[in-house]
């Protein structure tokens, strides 16, 4: 049987989740492990919107805020169960990325860099100075999601780390799994088409203008999810989930992998999440680190490493 | 009954007069080249005719509707598609891909079935992989479809582009120096391609500096000079056109 | 009556520093059509490094005057190191450089000046000058000055010298400038220098009233886009007037609305402007060629 890419991506996605419990020194490394998985699935997203429709987002960690809050306030507010919250919490991003994008995908390059910059910074601004309702920067807790309960009842008995390690790790065989049928689709190879050039995607019938908002609510979407399960799993989020930084760590992390590349995306989340998780002394070097990273990798490989590895075993291959 | 019609068009950049007052139609199975010297005004023409440019004055017609100033993507749906001179290819994509993108407008369905693989999604997809396909056939590039467009010749290149092209299956087609930077084998095989096309009906309106060519192929031509339409008519006549000799003449002495 | 002078005078200090920022983005989109995210961060570094020299012991106009050097050998620096290399990458490229560098800076700065927020004195005394029921700080007055003596020396450079047309020349047609034998890396080097130079220039002028610590850089490189965009991307004239006119509605929104969403009103201002003023004030309208 021959493997297609797409398949060949979520087998070894699926084998590396399942497996590497296997060889975690400790339980500490299970909430490691759902950490990548919750930036990988960001990254995704920025997969989509970045590396092929070929739009730069600098605001991205806004929608992932909304996705953390929704589950922070909604359930106590509203009522509403937290597993619905996550819905809410997309749902909303999707509407807000579909307002903004509309004016914002207009823009190019830098203009577009800062307008969705700018929208980030307004989204974390209000989360920042809504204390009555978000209580403002020392954060907020976040409700108990009560699955594993459920799973603990059905016979099915995890610990917390365990859980949230499964669980990420279906959420993001799913997104990627969506992702990778989204690349080999019409819509997909249309945002590709446009990235390569827009004046021949309008010549051949494509909305260019529709495209990009397609990509862009679909990636806001994935950041929100994400912010979401963030949120859930810690049980307590602060506006820096919605932070500049946060936004610029989804760049990088898509960056450094490759951003046309859902694998890449996966090891660049991997990378700069286990990055300071390893090297204690990280948290000081954190954005040093950071910022060179993106100049070396854009400098240096600018297709980013898995792309990069790939193209060199294909090459030595032939 | 003209397909295409075009009413008194022109444009100005800074004041300058790219192109003025040019009329002409095009009817279905007709092959209409445009020509002129160089900086006559041929490409602004295209890029005002296929909706890339907003024309200062006069109209675009397509099968009897304004389209003037319309956005190249409704242009496609109605029928209209172009190729580029300097070649707009996506260069990251394969060449089967670069194919199928030219049947966006007949596969692509709901984001939600291309999300989901839906058998819709996938049913699309492969219809427009076996049409794409047999258009690289009919071009001579099968074998490179699993190329990166970025890696192909020239001449290679100008053939996708007239693929994906009639991957729209237009009712107008403009080619914009399809045979620029071609060899005299890939020169007369596009040109065999272009009459086929033609013989089906579709109405081609032609930019080409290959005089020869031109001469060849086309059932009228429209001389440019200096944006203004000098001259009209069959080859033979245009060619023994004393104005348009002078222009082409009057080009050449200012070049030397 | 008073209240009003009082927010246009807080308004017009700030929106010095912004239009000294503003200015020097557009030195460097002229000179190389980069947009600099980087270019808060030389605020940040003019500020920090003054604060280092002065409690080193330097006198304090020799502790400014070692931070505007520094900080424009360093633009050289990142010109050659970060955005040389990458000389003809696509946009999204050198917004990703700019935006590492101008993180690597900072968490530099936090390795070097700590997390703790600096200051020195201002140079002219702390005793506020009274303006029809206003006031204003003398340090305001000198930000305002020296944002004014910047644009006045840019104009003559640009308009006087030969060292300014050929910067000039370079911009408008690179190509151009080189045959005409223009040493255009000079003119690079030369346009960072200055960009960077101006911004620590800002940072030095503002640190007495506003204060500063390794963070303030992003703030201001978005403000400072914000006017530069307000006025017209490329033109000095609008980086000054963008700059002022950004800092006014800043300080009308932060007494008359809600000093905790200044901020947003460069946002708004950047949006607005994207909308329905795409060339800015100063602008020229470009027509754009397939």
């Amino acid at each position: 049987m021959r493997l297609t890419p797409k398949s060949a991506t979520l087998l070894a996605l699926v084998v590396l989740i399942a497996l590497a419990p296997v060889f975690f020194p400790s339980g500490f490394y299970y909430r490691v492990g759902a950490l990548i998985f919750v930036n990988a699935l960001a990254v995704t997203g920025i997969v989509i919107l970045t590396g092929w429709a070929g739009q730069i987002s600098l605001g991205h960690a806004g929608f992932a805020g909304i996705g953390a809050y929704a589950c922070a306030l909604a359930p106590v507010h509203w009522g509403i169960h937290p597993a619905l919250a996550v819905l809410l919490g997309a749902a909303v991003s999707a509407v807000l990325a579909w307002l903004v994008g509309r004016p914002i995908l207009r823009l190019k390059g830098y203009y577009l860099a800062v307008a969705s910059l700018g929208m980030g910074i307004l989204i974390s601004m209000v989360l920042n100075n809504e204390r009555e309702l978000t209580r403002g920067p020392d954060g907020i807790e976040v409700p108990e999601l009560g699955l594993r309960a459920v799973l603990k009842d059905a016979g099915l008995d995890l610990s917390n780390g365990q859980f949230w390690y499964f669980f990420c790790g279906i959420v993001l065989i799913l997104g990627a799994w969506l992702a990778l049928n989204l690349r080999d689709s019409a819509t997909g190879r249309a945002l590709r088409a446009l990235h390569g050039s827009e004046v021949a995607a309008r010549t051949v019938g494509m909305d260019v203008a529709k495209l990009k908002l397609q990509a862009f609510v679909i990636s806001a979407v994935y950041a929100s999810v994400s912010g979401s399960l963030l949120a859930l799993q810690n049980k307590f989020i602060t506006p820096d989930v919605a932070g500049f930084m946060h936004s610029v760590e989804m760049v990088t992390m898509a960056v450094l992998g490759g951003v046309g590349s859902v694998a890449g995306a996966i090891f660049g989340a991997a990378v700069l999440t286990l990055l300071p998780q390893v090297l204690t002394v990280f948290a000081e070097y954190e954005q040093l680190v950071l910022g060179l990273v993106m100049v070396l990798v854009m400098i240096f490989l600018r297709e980013g490493v898995v792309p990069s590895i790939l193209r060199k075993i294909r090459g030595s291959g032939e | 009954m003209n397909l295409l019609s075009i009413e008194g068009l022109g444009i100005s950049f800074g004041g300058l007069k790219a192109v003025n007052d040019v009329s002409f139609g095009v009817k279905p199975g007709e092959i209409v080249s445009v020509i002129g010297p160089n900086g006559a005004g041929k490409t602004t023409l295209f890029n005002m005719i296929s909706g890339v440019y907003q024309p200062g004055s006069g109209k675009v017609l397509l099968n009897g509707e304004d389209v003037t100033a319309m956005s190249p993507h409704l242009l496609a749906r109605r029928g209209m598609c172009r190729t580029f001179q300097n070649l707009q290819v996506f260069q990251s994509m394969t060449v089967l891909e670069n194919t199928i993108a030219g049947y966006h407008l007949q596969e692509s369905g709901s984001v939600l079935a291309d999300l989901l693989n839906l058998p819709s999604s996938r049913r699309r997809a492969k219809e427009a992989e076996a049409g794409a396909r047999d258009l690289l056939k009919r071009v001579g590039l099968e074998r490179a479809a699993e190329r990166e467009a970025g890696s192909l010749s020239y001449g290679s290149l100008k053939r996708l582009e007239i693929a994906r092209a009639m991957a729209l299956k237009p009712k107008v087609l403009l080619l914009d120096e399809p045979a620029a930077g071609c060899n005299a084998v890939e020169t007369e095989e596009i040109d065999h391609l272009i009459a086929e096309i033609a013989g089906s009906g579709v109405a081609i309106l032609l930019v080409e500096h290959d005089m020869k060519m031109v001469m060849r192929i086309s059932n009228h031509i429209v001389v440019l000079d200096h944006g203004e339409k000098i001259a009209e008519g069959d080859p033979a006549s245009v060619s023994q056109n004393p104005a348009v000799i002078a222009a082409y003449l009057g080009a050449e002495n200012a070049a030397g | 009556m008073s209240e009003l002078l009082q927010f246009l005078l807080s308004g017009v200090t700030v929106g010095a520093v912004y239009a000294l920022v503003a200015l020097g983005f557009t030195i460097i989109y002229n000179a190389s059509d980069v947009v600099n995210f980087a270019q808060g961060e030389f605020v940040m570094l003019g500020g920090m490094i003054t604060v280092m020299a002065y409690t080193a012991g330097a006198p304090l106009p020799l502790a400014a005057l070692a931070a505007v050097l520094a900080t424009a050998a360093l633009g050289v620096a990142m010109n050659k190191l970060a955005i040389e290399p990458a000389r003809g990458a696509p946009v999204v490229s050198l917004v990703i450089i700019t935006i590492g560098a101008s993180i690597f800076i900072r968490g530099a700065a936090q390795l070097v000046f700590g997390k703790q927020i600096h200051t020195f004195p201002a140079f002219s005394g702390d005793d506020p000058i009274r303006i029809l029921g206003a006031t204003i700080l003398p340090q305001s007055l000198w930000v305002i000055a020296g944002s004014v003596a910047v644009f006045v020396g840019l104009w003559l450079f640009f308009t006087r010298t030969l060292l300014g047309r050929a910067v000039l020349a370079t911009s408008n047609n690179r190509l151009a400038a080189q045959l005409v034998g223009i040493n255009t890396p000079f003119v690079m080097t030369l346009s960072f220098a200055m960009s960077a130079g101006i911004g620590a220039l800002a940072g030095v002028l503002v640190t007495p009233i506003t204060m500063t610590s390794y963070d303030v850089g992003l703030a201001f490189a978005l403000k400072g886009f914000a006017a530069a965009m307000l006025g017209g991307m490329g033109n000095p004239k609008g980086a000054l007037v963008g700059g002022f006119l950004l800092g006014v509605l800043e300080g009308l929104t932060a007494g008359y609305i809600s000093s905790q969403y200044k901020d947003a009103a460069a946002f708004i201002v950047i949006l607005a402007v994207l909308f329905f003023l795409p060339q800015g004030l100063f602008g020229r309208k470009s027509t754009d060629r397939v």
